[in-house]
């Protein structure tokens, strides 16, 4: 007889489960208020401007793709490298696609100046610019990704719980599918930003191999601290391979991440006259956002000299700092770092200074807990199936 | 001068279940007033929850069928009426037919005196004590054409400054524009007179288009616009000056409210020297055709491959 579920958490689980989720609420709430002042009186309580038009929503945006793209790393090995023993980490890349796609899009929502107008952007409603616009082209593969993922992880739930196999046959090339929209998404969020001469900084062929590589760092990073968390607190062991196997990936995908960063250094820093300069103005002129850019440069870049290390990669609590040092390095240079610095010198050679005010700082945190949330509700129900598949 | 058309996407196959739902709303909306149209819901005094609604409800102007726009003009001259307490006159004067607007701006009798930014700001219903201006004057050292080296915040009581020169940057209206290819809503678009427009009432805000542009010449509504009733200009067209909301874009038309009724643009009629010139492109004895031909004309960052409609040249030999 399987035990039931419940039996199978840790002493005490129930209860530290619940003050998480009372803390989490207490954010939204947090997050709500502040989102009340945003409607009320418009972008002008954030700190953006004319000049600089987009910065921590639109910031988190790019790196919240990334991290749904990366899902595909969890999905991948199971149904295109044939292991099968992976199989019980595609739900959980389900939920993490599911939760890091309903963030990016609440990000977006949150950047609107007429958000109750977001009903053109969707599909036969209102008046999508497509082919023309990729905005248009991000909307439709990041609302493709986040059915397929809701549906796909609906499925394996539903055979769960009417005690059938998962038909992992049919569901192969739907994964496939899955594998190929998450790629996509981050690859148009790439062609976004890089698609737009008048932003030099943007404007590189090398902007979608960095999103997806620095995607796959962080998002491997978050998977390893996710399944060390999971299995402190569930007495669910993952597979044994998955934690290796992820550990080699970030390792690989951090210098890939490096070696990309280096050649864009090199071509916008080497040549007399080229953007190089400008940036330089721009960190002189704001030396807080010079800062916030090379505190996660040298974040990253110290996790991708440390993950190659076997014996770094062996070790619990050095891997695990690696994670971190890569997941919050990539979020700086990747969000704030990367789309602030596009907007300035102004295509007018004008220099401005950006910080986020309160209000954006507590609808970002209100949006990242109720990922959060929707995360962990999506995946104690995932869970607990396979604990008591597993017990 | 090659110019295609704007591509004016038509009905397409999704039209009529849009068409439906939206009815279907607009229909559910207004049976909550109790009357036959969202209009009635304010009645004479009413707080605007109607208008409100219709401007939610309200198709993109390409797709609106001639009664649709016209409801559409009263709304706007309704909002006007209970924001401002002024009666507007709001219109939708179509693209004049053979024309296509340009500008030339001769930079040698530029002095500086920004009476086009702010003859712009009055026209076109632009916020009063905000820093939404669609005209930028850059001031650049003698011997610079580096728009970096320009500064458009200057504050000399008088001008020209000895060792600088000035250059009014506003929307350069290219026939290839960056920023109608980035909405993703199809929110803005190139006219058949060249004039590039924005639907005020269909945007959302995502500010995309200001992101694509290499002229910084789309600006926000970060909040409402600032304006007193005595300074609202009240011959206003749909796609031209009437009173945006927050949330909004918004560039320079060419005043296509005044242009497209044979009157000039408001920046032209202001500026003290004679420095631009405006007219019809496919009109070979207009005057902007006559400099065109004789002057040695450029256009601000032509490597962009924008083709802009915006033509700067100065007095030489």
């Amino acid at each position: 007889m399987t035990p039931p579920a419940a039996t199978s958490r840790r002493p005490g689980g129930r209860w530290a489960l619940g003050l998480v989720i009372t803390v989490l609420l207490a954010l939204m709430a947090w997050g709500g208020s502040g989102y009340r002042v945003q409607l009320d009186q418009g972008l002008t309580v954030t700190g953006l401007t004319d000049q600089v038009l987009w910065g921590l929503y639109i910031g988190n945006f790019t790196f919240l793709v990334g991290v749904a793209a990366s899902a595909v790393i969890l999905l991948a090995p199971a149904c295109l490298l044939g292991r099968p023993d992976l199989r019980p980490l595609v739900p959980l890349g389900e939920a993490v696609a599911v939760a890091a796609v309903a963030m990016s899009l609440a990000f977006v929502l949150v950047d609107l100046g007429r958000p109750l107008r977001f009903w053109h952007a969707v599909p036969l409603l209102g008046k999508l610019n497509w082919p023309g616009s990729i905005m248009a082209w991000d909307m439709g593969v990041l609302l493709g990704y986040l059915l397929l993922n809701l549906v796909l992880i609906g499925l394996t739930l539903r055979a769960w719980r009417l005690g059938r196999e998962i038909p992992h046959r049919r569901l192969a090339p739907w994964m496939l599918l899955a594998v190929g929209l998450g790629i996509a998404i981050h690859v148009v969020t790439a062609f976004l930003l890089a698609g737009l001469p008048a932003r030099p900084l943007w404007h590189s062929a090398a902007l979608a191999p960095r999103f997806i590589a620095s995607a796959f760092a962080a998002g491997s990073a978050l998977m390893i601290v996710i399944l060390a968390v999971i299995q402190g607190v569930v007495a669910w062991v993952p597979p044994p391979a998955a934690r290796p196997l992820l550990a080699r990936m970030l390792a690989a995908a951090l210098l890939i991440d490096l070696l990309l960063l280096g050649a864009e250094g090199f071509g916008l820093f080497y040549p007399a006259g080229g953007h190089g300069a400008a940036l330089q103005r721009l960190f002189q002129a704001d030396p807080v956002l010079g800062v916030w850019l090379t505190t996660g440069l040298v974040l990253s870049g110290t996790a991708a000299l440390l993950a190659p290390l076997p014996r770094v990669r062996a070790s619990p609590w050095l891997l695990h700092l690696v994670c971190v040092l890569a997941f919050v390095g990539i979020w700086m240079e990747k969000g704030l770092g990367l789309v602030v610095p596009g907007f300035l010198p102004t295509p007018l050679g004008e220099v401005a200074t950006y910080r986020s005010s309160l209000v954006e700082i507590q609808v970002t945190v209100g949006i990242w807990a109720a990922g959060i949330l929707l995360f962990l509700l999506l995946v104690r129900r995932v869970l607990a199936r396979m604990a008591s598949r597993s017990g | 001068m090659t110019d295609d058309d704007p591509d004016d996407s038509g009905p397409g196959a999704a039209w009529t279940t849009r068409r439906a739902l939206l009815k279907g709303a607009a229909a559910g909306a207004a049976l909550l007033g109790g009357g036959g149209t969202l209009a009635a819901i304010d009645g004479p005094t009413g707080i605007g929850l109607g208008d409100a609604l219709g401007d939610l409800l309200q198709d993109h102007y390409l797709r609106m069928t001639p009664a649709e726009i016209q409801g559409a003009l009263a709304r706007i001259e309704r909002q006007a009426r209970r924001r401002f307490g002024v009666t507007l006159d709001c219109r939708n004067d179509p693209p004049l037919a053979d024309v296509r607007f340009g500008f030339a701006l001769n930079l040698s009798k530029c002095k500086g005196t920004r009476r086009c930014v702010s003859a712009c700001v009055s026209e076109n219903n632009c916020g009063r004590g905000g820093t939404l201006q669609n005209i930028r004057v850059l001031e650049l050292p003698v011997g610079s054409r580096d728009l970096q080296d320009g500064n458009p915040y200057f504050t000399h009581q008088t001008v020209p400054v000895a060792g600088h020169w000035y250059v009014p940057v506003q929307c350069q209206q290219c026939a290839d524009p960056p920023c109608v290819q980035a909405c993703p809503v199809a929110a803005t678009w190139r006219e058949p007179d060249g004039i590039v427009v924005i639907d005020y009432d269909w945007c959302i805000g995502c500010r995309y288009c200001a992101t694509a542009c290499p002229y910084g010449a789309r600006h926000f509504n970060w909040g409402a616009p600032r304006l007193s009733p005595s300074d609202l200009t009240r011959q206003t067209h749909y796609l031209g000056n009437q009173p945006r909301e927050a949330g909004v874009m918004e560039k320079c038309t060419f005043c296509l409210q005044r242009t497209r009724r044979g009157l000039l643009p408001a920046c032209l009629e202001a500026c003290p020297t004679g420095a631009r010139i405006f007219g019809n492109l496919l009109d070979p004895e207009s005057e902007i055709r006559q400099v065109l031909a004789r002057r040695p004309v450029f256009r601000l960052k032509e490597e962009q491959g924008t083709e802009p409609r915006f033509w700067f040249f100065t007095d030489g030999p």
